[in-house]
């Protein structure tokens, strides 16, 4: 173990980093399927976040602490088994004890699974760190997923229905009344793309270093 | 130890496999009767939503009883059956061939109006998807409508188990005459005045297709049933619209 306190810089980065210069879906376009499917609304793109930060956090720290045990050659297949038997039982909690989450979240949770950033953080960082900082690594990959997912989701949902988290906030604002109306484009699946290439946009115009120099 | 020898990983795999069996069989076998118990909850919910009243998950327990009379079973020809409504599981019934199907059917008595609730269950475009359809004592006039799903796109397919789609079924009838018309949900909106017809949901065609099919073939098997019955309530409609003019009558006279 390294003698580096808790929340020492070095760890902290862990955190930091994938929220703006390393954010997985982003920087690194993982996970990217997910992000456009739960998108239309904020409510399933927020317990679809948490419920990643949950798997992507036990994940990471369980291979963490097998990392000298699993064999090398089947160690795909390891850590597929553990994200699965993971998302498998989130998803029976969430059906005995949260019922109307589980309805709301429906086949996304399942489809944690395939979610690519969460078995890109165990084979590229879990196998090879201690626990503590692979558990650090799970908080900052899984924030830095659900970061944009809420801000495309806050967008989709506020342009496409008038609402947020199904509250009619356009209505009561009274925007219907002045001749606007809902952009039915943004409910559609092409409009996540469009809004994450805008998210994209923005981010490197603010942070330099992605910027590809040629 | 070597970890990269073929004993070991196939011996890790293994040891891996049953334990992972073992967590989530127990997990599955120790959470069921909370899942059933929602599940069944939400179905007796559903039920009472399609008769107009809305109460939460744990006070429709309750308040099934009060509402629900009856629990009917019927087979393909309309005829009365044995058993209880609320245990036929109509996932595996739809599948059956029409004649070994058995319908089930629930009686409403909801302030003194007899409801007939309908179970529903077809495809949408990802899943199953299912309601309830309730009728009122004249057999033709819907007096509400409750849907769900199980995988359609969330702010598209997904809205059906919404207000707003659903409470236009509410008034619309599925005879003319005598002809079943059953309910269609259109592309693009139904014409106003349209008494078989509601709104669809853009970009939900194909789960909208869904449950127009799925109130049509569902309907289509009971009408053996409402022809069956549908003479007594005649006339008894026909009496209770003569106690009205002798009313009206009464009040004339005095």
């Amino acid at each position: 173990m390294s003698k580096d306190s808790l929340f020492s810089k070095k760890n902290l980065k862990l955190i930091k980093d994938p929220l703006d210069d390393n954010n997985p879906i982003t920087v690194q376009v993982l996970g990217i399927c997910s992000a456009l499917a739960i998108t239309v609304q904020l409510k399933p793109a927020v317990v679809m976040a948490v419920s990643v930060f949950f798997v992507m956090c036990i994940a990471n720290v369980v291979v963490s602490l097998m990392r000298n045990m699993i064999p090398s050659r089947i160690r795909i297949i390891v850590q597929l088994v553990i994200i699965a038997t993971l998302v498998i039982l989130v998803d029976q909690v969430l059906k005995a004890f949260l019922y109307d989450v589980s309805k709301e979240l429906s086949v996304f949770v399942g489809l944690i699974i395939t979610n690519c950033i969460i078995m890109g953080r165990l084979e590229a960082f879990a196998l090879a760190n201690t626990p503590w900082k692979a558990f650090m690594d799970g908080v900052g990959n899984s924030l830095g997923y659900a970061l944009p997912l809420v801000v495309v989701a806050f967008f989709r949902e506020l342009l496409g229905s008038g609402t947020l988290f199904g509250y009619p906030v356009l209505e009561n604002l009274g925007l219907y009344q002045l001749g606007y109306e809902n952009n039915g484009m943004m409910i559609l699946p092409p409009m996540a793309l469009v809004t994450c290439g805008v998210y994209i946009w923005i981010q490197r115009m603010r942070n330099n270093k992605l910027v590809e120099q040629n | 130890m070597d970890v990269n020898k073929n004993s070991y990983t196939i011996g890790f795999a293994t040891i891996m496999v049953i334990i992972v069996a073992a967590l989530l069989s127990s997990a599955a076998i120790g959470l069921k009767p909370f899942q059933s118990k929602n599940i069944e909850q939400e179905k007796k919910q559903n039920i009472l939503k399609s008769v107009g009243v809305e109460v939460s998950r744990e006070q429709a327990e309750i308040d099934y009883s009060t509402y629900i009379k009856d629990e009917l079973v019927l087979n393909h020809l309309g005829e009365i059956q044995e058993g209880s409504a609320f245990n036929i599981d109509l996932s595996k019934e739809v599948r059956k061939d029409v004649k070994d199907q058995s319908f089930p059917l629930y009686v409403a008595d909801v302030e003194g109006e007899i409801r007939y609730i309908i179970p529903l269950r077809g495809k949408g475009l990802w899943g199953p998807i299912w309601g309830f359809i309730s009728l009122e004592k004249d057999l033709n006039t819907i007096s509400a409508a409750v849907f769900d799903h199980k995988a359609e796109t969330p702010g598209l397919g997904a809205e059906i188990n919404r207000d707003f789609f659903q409470d236009p079924f509410a008034g619309k009838t599925i005879f003319d005459g005598e002809e079943f018309k059953s309910i269609k949900v259109i592309k693009g909106g139904a014409k106003e005045g349209d008494k078989h017809g509601v709104d669809g949901i853009s970009g939900g065609t194909i789960t909208s297709d869904g449950v127009t099919d799925m109130i049509f073939e569902r309907l289509s098997k009971y009408l053996p049933y409402f022809n069956n019955v549908k003479p007594a309530i005649e006339v008894d409609l026909v009496f209770s619209a003569m106690d009205s003019v002798v009313t009206v009558n009464d009040s004339i006279i005095n």
